[in-house]
C-alpha cells in the first residue's frame, strides 16, 4: 500500500483531473439551469408520484414498476454529477423503449394468444360479461325501494330491501348493508359522503343508470339489481349460471353445459360457444394458420409478392423517370428550367394522402374524370378490376413519387465534376459510353441508399393503397378480409381494425412475419451499401 | 439493371446534340433548336400535364358550388365558394376543428421530436461514451422496424394505460404525440448527428475553455449552428405525423379529435360522389400551407437527405 506504482499514480491523477473538470463544469453553470433543472425533475416527480398512487389504486402492479423505474432512472441521471451522456440520452430513450422497443415485443407477445373480437379480457370478465348479458328480471320478484347516490363522477345503488336492511353497492362493488343512513318514511333516503340524485337528475342521466347492474352478493349466481326508472330497483337473474368448482357454464332453460375446453370460451358438447370468451395463450396457432389454412396461406402469399413487386416497381418507375427528367433539364442552354422544376415538384408537395385520394376520385369507374372525359364515358373497371388496380397505384405512385427522384439526380447529376466526362470524351469515349461507365455508377453511389429508403418506404406505404383502392378488390375466397392491391401493412391493419371483427392475435403474427422479411431485406441491403463503415 | 437500358436512349441523343449545337452556324433553324433544346421543352410540358393536372382538377372541383363527382369534370365550368362555405359549417365535417388537431399534433410532435433527436445528437457527436457506437448501430436497427407494423401493440397498450390514466389513454391527442415522440430517435437524430460532425469541435471547445458548461454550448453555441437541419427534421417529421393515417385513426376514435388524414379520409370515404366538391375543398386548404412551406424550404430537404444518406 505504501509504494504507489505508476499505475496508481495516473489513475489517481485522471480521478483528480477529473474531479477538477467537474467543479470547474459545475461553476460555470450559473444558478438558473440548475433552477429549471431541479424545477423540471419536480415536475417529473410528481405526475410519477400522482401516476404511482392511480396504478396501485387500481392495482396495476406492471404499470405501477414502469414509473417507478422511469422516476429512479430520471432522478439517478440528473441528480448524479457526470453521466454526462446519458443526461442527453435520457429523454429520447424512454419514448424510444416505450413506444417503439416494448410494442415490437408486446406484438410479439400478442401473436402467440387469441386477442381479438370476443376474446379480449380475462376469463373472469368474460363470465361476469356472460352472467350479465343474460340477465332477466324474476317475475314476481319484491320490488326494492331504490336512492340513486353519486360521488365523484360515480353511481352507487343505496336500497332499502323488503325486509327493512339498507344497502348500497355499485357496477363494481356488490350490495353491503350499511347504518346510519337518512331514513324517511322507512325509506334510506340519503348516505353521508354521497350526493342523493332528485328526479330531475336521475332524468338527466338516465342512461347510465339504466345500465347500472348492481350484485346481490359476491356470487353471480345469485342475481343482481336493476332499475328501470330510478327510485325501484328488481331482482334479474340470469339464465346463465356459473359453477366456479367445475368451471362450467349452464344455461338453465334449455339445460346445456357449456365448459372451458381451453379455447378462450365456453363451449358446449356440440361445438356452440358462448360469446364473449376471454384471451388465451395459443402458441403458435396463429403461425400454423397463416401458413397451412390454405385460405389464409394463399392471401398471404399473394399479398407478399405484390408487396415486394409494389416496392420494386415503385423505385424503379419513379428513379427511371426522375433520372430521365434530370438528364434532361440538366441543359443549360434551355430556358425556363427553373419553372419547370417547381412546377414539376408539386406533387411532391401535395400531401400523400390526399394525392391518393383525388386520383381515386380522378379514376372512379362511373364517375371519374378520366373514363367520363378522357375516354368518352367508357366504364372502364381502373380501381375494380385485379390488373388494372395494380397499375394504377403504380401510375399513381409514379405521380407521387418521381418529383422526390427528380431532385435527388439532379443533385447527384451535377455534383459529379466535369472534368471526368471531357478527359473520357478526350480518350474517344462515346457519350453513352460515358454515361454507363462513369456517370451512372457515381451517381449510384450516392443515390443507393436513397434507393433502399424509397424501397423500404414503399414497402409499408399504406397510405397510398388504402387511400386508392382499401387494398380491393377484395379476394372473395380468402378467410380474411384481403384483396388483389393489399401490401402486407395494410392487411395487418385490415385484420386488426377494419371490418366487424378483429383478429388482433393474426394481425400480429403477420406483423411478426413481415419483421422477419423486413430485417432479411435490411441486413442485405446495409451489406451492399456497407452504410455501417463509417461509424465511429 | 433494366434502369441503365430504360434511361440510355435519351442520353444518347442529348450528348451528340449539345456538341453538335457549338460550332453552330448562324441561321439557326426549327429542327437544329428542335434537336439541341426544343424536344426537352416538349417534354417538359408532357411532364407538367402529368404533374399538374389533378391539382387543377382538384381546385377547379373545390371551386364548383355543390358539385359532385360527375359534375366536377367539367373543368372551371362554374366558380363559386359554397363548397368552402358547406366545408366550415357543416356538422357533418368538423373541418376547422381537423385543421386546429393536424397543426397542434403536427407542430407538438415535431418540435418534441427536433429537441429530442438534438439532444441525443448532440451526445453522439460530441462525447465518447461506452456503449456510443452500439447505440448507433441499434438505433439504426430499431428504424427498420416501423411502428406501423406494432399499431395493433400501441392500440393495446394504449387500450390498458387508458383505463388507469386517461388523459394517455384511447381517444386522446398527448397519447397519440407521446406515441410519434417513440420514433423521435433513428432516422432524424441520424440526419442531425451527420450535421454535428460538420460544426467543428473547436469551437465548443473553446467556449468550454471561456467557462461555458456543457448546458451552454449545446443551447448557444450547437443549436443556432446547426438550425438548418432542425429545419429540416421539424419539417419531415410535421410531414410524417399530417400524414399519418395508421396510427392516428386507431388512436383518434371521436370526430371532433381527429387530424386531417382521418377525417378527410372517413368523411370522403362515406359520401364518396356526391359532396366531392367539399372534399376538393378542404383537400385544397389543407394542403396549401403544406405546399408553400414545402417550395420554400425544399432546397434545405433535398440537401438534408443528400447528406444524411452519404454519411
Amino acid at each position: 500500500m505504501s509504494t504507489q506504482t505508476p499505475q496508481t499514480r495516473s489513475a489517481r491523477e485522471l480521478r483528480q483531473r477529473r474531479r477538477a473538470r467537474q467543479i470547474a463544469e459545475h461553476a460555470s453553470g450559473g444558478i438558473l439551469p440548475i433552477i429549471i433543472k431541479i424545477a423540471l425533475i419536480a415536475v417529473v416527480d410528481a405526475i410519477s408520484l400522482f401516476a404511482l398512487f392511480v396504478a396501485m389504486t387500481h392495482g396495476q402492479w406492471i404499470v405501477f414498476a414502469v414509473v417507478l423505474v422511469i422516476a429512479a432512472v430520471v432522478n439517478l441521471v440528473y441528480f448524479k454529477r457526470g453521466w454526462l451522456p446519458a443526461k442527453y440520452l435520457t429523454p429520447g430513450l424512454i419514448f424510444l423503449l416505450i413506444f417503439q422497443v416494448f410494442v415490437i415485443g408486446y406484438t410479439g407477445y400478442i401473436a402467440f394468444t387469441n386477442y381479438g373480437t370476443g376474446h379480449n379480457s380475462t376469463k373472469e370478465d368474460a363470465v361476469m360479461a356472460l352472467v350479465q348479458s343474460a340477465q332477466e328480471r324474476v317475475p314476481d320478484s319484491p320490488a326494492y325501494d331504490l336512492t340513486v347516490l353519486e360521488q365523484l363522477g360515480n353511481y352507487s345503488f343505496l336500497v332499502t330491501a323488503p325486509d327493512g336492511t339498507v344497502s348500497v353497492g355499485d357496477d363494481s362493488t356488490p350490495l353491503s348493508t350499511v347504518s346510519g343512513a337518512e331514513m324517511s318514511g322507512g325509506v334510506a333516503v340519503g348516505l353521508t359522503g354521497y350526493t342523493s340524485l332528485d328526479f330531475a337528475d336521475v332524468l338527466e342521466h338516465q342512461k347510465e343508470i339504466a345500465a347500472m347492474t348492481v350484485q346481490i352478493s359476491d356470487d353471480p349466481n345469485d342475481g343482481a339489481l336493476r332499475t328501470p326508472d330510478g327510485s325501484k330497483a328488481y331482482l334479474y337473474i340470469s339464465t346463465l349460471e356459473y359453477d366456479e368448482a367445475a368451471g362450467t357454464m349452464t344455461d338453465t332453460k334449455t339445460g346445456t353445459v357449456y365448459s372451458d375446453t381451453g379455447v378462450g370460451a365456453f363451449t358446449s358438447e356440440s361445438g356452440e360457444q358462448l360469446m364473449p370468451g376471454w384471451s388465451i395463450n395459443v402458441g403458435l396457432e396463429n403461425f400454423t394458420k397463416a401458413f397451412t389454412e390454405q385460405s389464409i396461406r394463399g392471401p398471404l402469399l399473394s399479398v407478399t409478392i405484390w408487396t415486394f413487386v409494389f416496392a420494386l416497381l415503385s423505385v424503379l418507375t419513379t428513379f427511371a423517370l426522375g433520372l430521365f427528367l434530370a438528364i434532361v433539364f440538366n441543359d443549360m442552354r434551355m430556358k425556363g428550367r427553373k419553372l419547370y422544376r417547381v412546377v414539376m415538384i408539386l406533387p411532391y408537395a401535395f400531401p400523400g394522402f390526399l394525392g391518393a385520394l383525388v386520383w381515386a376520385g380522378l379514376l372512379n369507374r362511373d364517375f371519374g374524370f378520366v373514363n367520363d372525359v378522357l375516354f368518352g364515358g367508357a366504364a372502364i373497371p381502373w380501381l375494380t378490376n385485379e390488373w388494372l388496380a395494380k397499375f394504377s397505384i403504380v401510375w399513381v405512385n409514379l405521380w407521387l413519387g418521381f418529383p422526390y427522384m427528380f431532385l435527388v439526380c439532379t443533385g447527384a447529376l451535377q455534383s459529379i465534376p466535369d472534368e471526368l466526362t471531357e478527359a473520357a470524351t478526350v480518350d474517344g469515349a462515346k457519350p453513352f459510353a460515358v454515361f454507363r461507365l462513369i456517370k451512372l455508377p457515381l451517381l449510384l453511389v450516392s443515390i443507393a441508399p436513397l434507393l433502399i429508403s424509397a424501397f423500404a418506404f414503399n414497402f409499408n406505404n399504406f397510405n397510398l393503397i388504402y387511400m386508392l383502392t382499401q387494398g380491393g378488390p377484395r379476394d372473395a375466397g380468402a378467410g380474411i378480409n384481403v384483396g388483389a392491391t393489399d401490401i402486407l401493412i395494410s392487411m395487418v391493419y385490415k385484420v386488426a381494425f377494419d371490418g366487424a371483427t378483429s383478429d388482433y392475435g393474426l394481425a400480429s403474427a403477420f406483423s411478426l412475419i413481415i419483421f422477419v422479411v423486413v430485417s432479411l431485406v435490411a441486413i442485405i441491403s446495409f451489406k451492399q451499401t456497407k452504410s455501417l463503415e463509417d461509424l465511429n | 439493371m433494366t434502369r441503365t437500358q430504360n434511361a440510355s436512349p435519351e442520353t444518347r441523343q442529348s450528348i451528340p446534340t449539345s456538341k453538335a449545337a457549338r460550332p453552330a452556324k448562324r441561321p439557326v433553324g426549327f429542327s437544329r433548336w428542335f434537336r439541341a433544346t426544343g424536344w426537352r421543352h416538349l417534354v417538359g410540358v408532357i411532364v407538367i400535364i402529368y404533374a399538374v393536372f389533378p391539382l387543377l382538377y382538384v381546385l377547379s372541383a373545390s371551386l364548383n358550388p355543390n358539385g359532385t363527382l360527375l359534375s366536377s369534370n367539367g373543368l372551371f365550368a362554374k366558380i363559386g365558394l359554397d363548397s368552402y362555405v358547406t366545408l366550415f359549417t357543416s356538422p357533418q365535417q368538423p373541418y376547422a376543428a381537423w385543421f386546429g388537431n393536424t397543426l397542434f399534433i403536427g407542430l407538438t410532435a415535431s418540435a418534441g421530436t427536433i429537441f429530442l433527436g438534438a439532444l441525443a445528437a448532440y451526445a453522439f457527436s460530441r462525447m465518447r461514451f461506452k456503449g456510443r457506437r452500439f447505440g448507433l448501430v441499434s438505433l439504426l436497427v430499431v428504424q427498420i422496424f416501423p411502428q406501423l407494423l406494432a399499431v395493433v401493440a400501441i392500440f393495446l397498450l394504449l387500450n390498458t394505460i387508458g383505463e388507469i390514466f386517461p388523459v394517455l389513454g384511447i381517444d386522446n391527442q398527448i397519447a397519440l404525440i407521446l406515441v410519434y415522440l417513440g420514433g423521435a430517435l433513428g432516422v432524424n437524430t441520424y440526419l442531425m448527428y451527420g450535421f454535428f460532425n460538420t460544426v467543428p469541435t473547436a469551437l465548443d471547445e473553446a467556449a468550454k475553455i471561456d467557462g461555458a458548461s456543457h448546458v451552454r454550448v449545446f443551447f448557444t453555441i450547437i443549436l443556432p449552428l446547426v438550425s438548418p437541419i432542425l429545419a429540416v427534421v421539424g419539417l419531415l417529421s410535421f410531414i410524417a405525423t399530417t400524414n399519418d393515417f395508421v396510427i392516428a385513426s386507431v388512436v383518434l376514435v371521436s370526430p371532433e379529435k381527429q387530424t386531417l388524414a382521418v377525417g378527410l379520409y372517413q368523411f370522403v370515404s362515406q359520401e364518396f360522389t356526391s359532396n366531392w366538391s367539399v372534399f376538393a375543398a378542404g383537400a385544397v386548404l389543407a394542403a396549401l400551407p403544406v405546399m408553400a412551406l414545402f417550395l420554400y424550404l425544399q432546397k434545405y430537404i433535398v440537401g438534408g437527405l443528400v447528406a444524411g444518406s452519404v454519411k
